[in-house]
């Protein structure tokens, strides 16, 4: 026996003789010849999300005009892996906030949001969703999204310019990436039943119109500006 | 020329002459009923008493030929409530007179227009949702804005903004369960939006179905109501205004919607814009008339086909094109703030042949792509199976409901401010108002379709002539104060061809610096109340068809 066959190694002497043919797959290729990846589940599950999501098709305002020039011919958010704009929020785990939020609208949208699955994420888009933007002084403007839902990305701009809303999606998936939660900065308006509001003049005077059931949402336009 | 032409004569009708309206017929044709007179910048006002509305308002449509009730506007003074019916006429909008009905202030409350003109149903109660008029007599008289469970009226001047409010999220009922006598009732309640794909934004479409035919149709709006007219009420005429008119009608019309506001003002104020101005004008708006039918016409076969791949992406990728062209314009992609009271912002950009080789590019390919969307759209069979006889809106009933832009022309309804209330460098350029006599979905298509090709036509004039200005001549703006106060209780109500219908602006000042009332009359608003006349008894795809060919935008339905 030669010093040679001594030295090598368990793997190499049960390769045998010939053509390598383990390597069968480019992911194999990529990550030699363990067929394990070694990895977080939970990082794996990070980049998965971030490079795969389904947004949901979500027009409010003026900037879902620019929301569909950037998911069309020339801007085409399909290239980041963002691409195609779901009708279900069942289906969607991205939701663009695209414009002014009114108070008939958000308790709307706060359902929405609420049927998107687990995890879910905002971005916001346009002033409009930082602080009711030019409509900030309406009475009946809700000065943000995130008096409604959490937002993990703002876009600023009146409206944004799809490049901007590119890489507001980009640095999104950048955080879903890096495992980053979006922080709650404000306690939103809740959708709650109208018999748990607290019994104040104000309610007190719509108990004839509204059951005790039914679900509200009630704006403290005082406490938001 | 073009505008030289064949009009309906509307001479057999009291009060028209040669020099043009006599109002002193009117006032005898009113008789009793007018007890007061009004003179605003664009007509003479009657004064009414609130109980006598109907019968004023059916005198001067029987008898003096005014079809087109434009706007409602109401409004608040020191001592009463006002509600100013704007009167046109199809035939002629350059007549006009205005309905002026005071009401206490205790108790605010006159009668409902609403059995002259049925477009009065929905100003109406608007003008109760933000300001709290009562209507009597009205059909349906709730909020239609804000929700139901608002508290207050907010354009009245003691409404406190910092109250807190209750909105409810509730199902709705089916309005039509108690028509039904016996159990096992067949119809089926239906909300179609806010937040659906078909509905252009958030509309709420209650809809009840009967299998798959339409019963009932009734539009819920108000999901974007984001006080344009406070915000223009509390900003100055001369700058803070015209930012906010890109953003009623935000699908890149723009500068059709500045125009409207700088329309207004400059009658208002009595400002000239100098001919280069409005050259430059001319030839943007058209631009973002193109840019907006487009988008139309690609929502619209988005609605049809469902198909977000072909026609959509087309006119996308043609959208992009004149975007690119305003950009290097106005600076911006979609919310232009190119037009200033008395002109322009800045002349066309340098290298100016640069420019205008780019437009005549655009302009050249322009009849190659719009050959492609007929093959690809009005051409193809099963587009015309859907769209040929399906929302039929008879030309009756558009005027009565105020129809008014491509909706209206696609009903054989000659009627455009751009040829007919003369504005800007129109009337000197050759182009023509398309009309289709089809009534239906198709030909509202066919008509934008073909408005873009007469926009082409105006734009290529525009930049011909831009191209030969002597450069000494170029002037941009006319001289215009840096603060506007115009004269105490002036009242002026303008409206400009956006491309959705008739846009006008009413304006009251109160010799301060900002206008006392702003009331913006939007097309869409009155393009969207014939619904339910086009869809109730149709199939729902065709309701949902209807809805596209309307070409509503929210932002401006809502405001």
């Amino acid at each position: 026996m030669s010093s040679d066959k001594q030295l090598q190694t368990t793997q190499e002497a049960r390769m045998g003789e010939g053509v390598d043919d383990r390597f069968n797959s480019k992911l194999r290729e990529a990550f030699g010849s363990s067929p394990f990846i070694l990895t977080k589940f939970d990082k794996f599950m990070n980049w998965v999300r971030g490079s795969s999501m389904f947004m949901l098709q979500f027009g409010i305002a003026c900037c879902s005009i620019e929301m569909m020039h950037t998911y069309a011919v020339k801007h085409d958010l399909d290239r980041f892996g963002a691409g195609v704009p779901r009708a279900s929020p069942r289906q969607a785990d991205v939701i663009i906030v695209p414009g002014t939020i009114v108070s008939k609208f958000a308790p709307r949208m706060k359902r929405v949001y609420d049927q998107m699955p687990e995890p879910k994420f905002v971005v916001g888009m346009g002033s409009c969703t930082i602080s009711g933007g030019p409509f900030h002084e309406g009475y009946n403007v809700i000065k943000g999204a995130e008096e409604v839902i959490p937002v993990d990305i703002h876009v600023p701009g009146c409206p944004p310019r799809p490049e901007a809303l590119v890489y507001g999606v980009a640095k999104l998936q950048e955080r879903i990436a890096n495992g980053e939660t979006s922080p709650v900065t404000v306690k939103p308006y809740e959708l709650e039943q109208f018999g748990d509001l607290e019994g104040d003049e104000l309610v007190r005077h719509l108990a004839d119109e509204i059951d005790e059931e039914d679900l509200v949402m009630r704006y403290n336009w005082a406490e938001s500006r | 020329m073009s505008l030289e032409k064949p009009r309906p004569s509307t001479t057999d009708h009291v009060g028209v002459t040669e020099q043009g309206l006599d109002y002193e017929a009117l006032a005898d044709l009113l008789g009793d009923l007018v007890v007061g007179r009004e003179s605003h910048i664009n007509a003479e006002g009657f004064v009414v008493r609130p109980e006598r509305v109907a019968e004023a308002l059916g005198r001067l449509k029987q008898q003096a030929g005014f079809d087109h009730c434009s706007c409602v506007t109401a409004q608040e003074y020191d001592d009463r409530f006002e509600s100013i019916y704007h009167l046109k006429k199809y035939a002629d909008p350059t007549q006009e007179v205005s309905v002026v009905v005071p009401t206490s202030r205790d108790d605010p409350r006159s009668q409902s227009g609403n059995s002259v003109f049925r477009t009065a149903d929905w100003h109406e109660r608007e003008a109760y949702d933000l300001m709290g008029i009562t209507y009597d007599e009205h059909p349906d008289l709730r909020r239609i804005l804000l929700p139901e469970t608002w508290q207050g009226h907010p354009l009245r001047m003691d409404y406190d903004q910092e109250q807190p409010q209750v909105v409810t999220f509730r199902e709705h009922a089916n309005p039509l369960k108690e028509d039904h006598r016996e159990d096992d009732a067949d119809t089926m309640f239906v909300n179609v939006g806010p937040h659906h794909p078909a509905t252009h934004g958030v509309l709420h479409l209650k809809t009840v179905l009967d299998g798959e035919t339409v019963a009932d149709v009734d539009p819920d709006i108000g999901y974007l109501h984001r006080c344009e007219e406070q915000m223009c009420q509390q900003s100055t005429y001369r700058h803070q205004i015209m930012p906010y008119p890109d953003r009623w009608d935000y699908i890149s019309a723009g500068i059709l919607n500045e125009w409207a506001y700088a329309r207004a003002a400059e009658d208002l104020a009595g400002l000239e814009v100098p001919e280069y101005a409005q050259v430059i004008r001319t030839m943007s708006a058209e631009m973002c008339r193109i840019a907006a039918h487009l988008l139309a016409l690609g929502t619209f076969a988005l609605d049809v086909y469902g198909d977000f791949t072909a026609i959509f992406m087309y006119s996308t990728r043609d959208r992009e094109v004149v975007q690119n062209l305003l950009e290097d314009l106005t600076g911006q992609r979609l919310m232009f703030n190119y037009l200033r009271l008395g002109g322009v912002a800045w002349d066309l950009p340098e290298p100016r042949e640069e420019y205008f080789e780019k437009v005549r590019d655009f302009l050249d390919d322009l009849p190659a792509k719009l050959e492609e969307y007929h093959d690809l759209v009005t051409g193809n069979e099963i587009f015309q199976l859907r769209c040929v006889n399906t929302g039929v809106l008879e030309p009756d009933v558009a005027k009565s409901y105020g129809a008014t832009g491509p909706v209206a022309r696609g009903s054989g309804i000659d009627y455009d401010l751009r040829r007919d209330d003369p504005y800007g460098y129109y009337p000197e350029l050759d182009w023509d108002v398309v009309t289709e006599d089809g009534c239906d979905n198709y030909s509202r298509v066919l008509v934008r379709m073909k408005e873009i090709e007469e926009s082409a036509k105006i734009i290529g004039q525009c930049v011909d002539l831009l191209e030969e200005w002597p450069e000494e001549e170029r002037e941009i703006q006319s001289n215009v104060p840096r603060t506007l106060k115009p004269d105490n209780d002036t009242e002026v109500y303008r409206a400009v061809e956006a491309a959705k219908g008739e846009l006008g602006i009413y304006m009251r000042s109160d010799g301060t610096d900002t206008p006392a009332r702003f009331k913006i009359r939007s097309p869409c608003f009155s393009n969207l109340q014939t619904l339910p006349e086009m869809s109730t008894g149709e199939y729902i795809p065709d309701l949902i068809a209807s809805l596209g060919s309307l070409d509503i935008v929210l932002g401006e339905v809502d405001r």
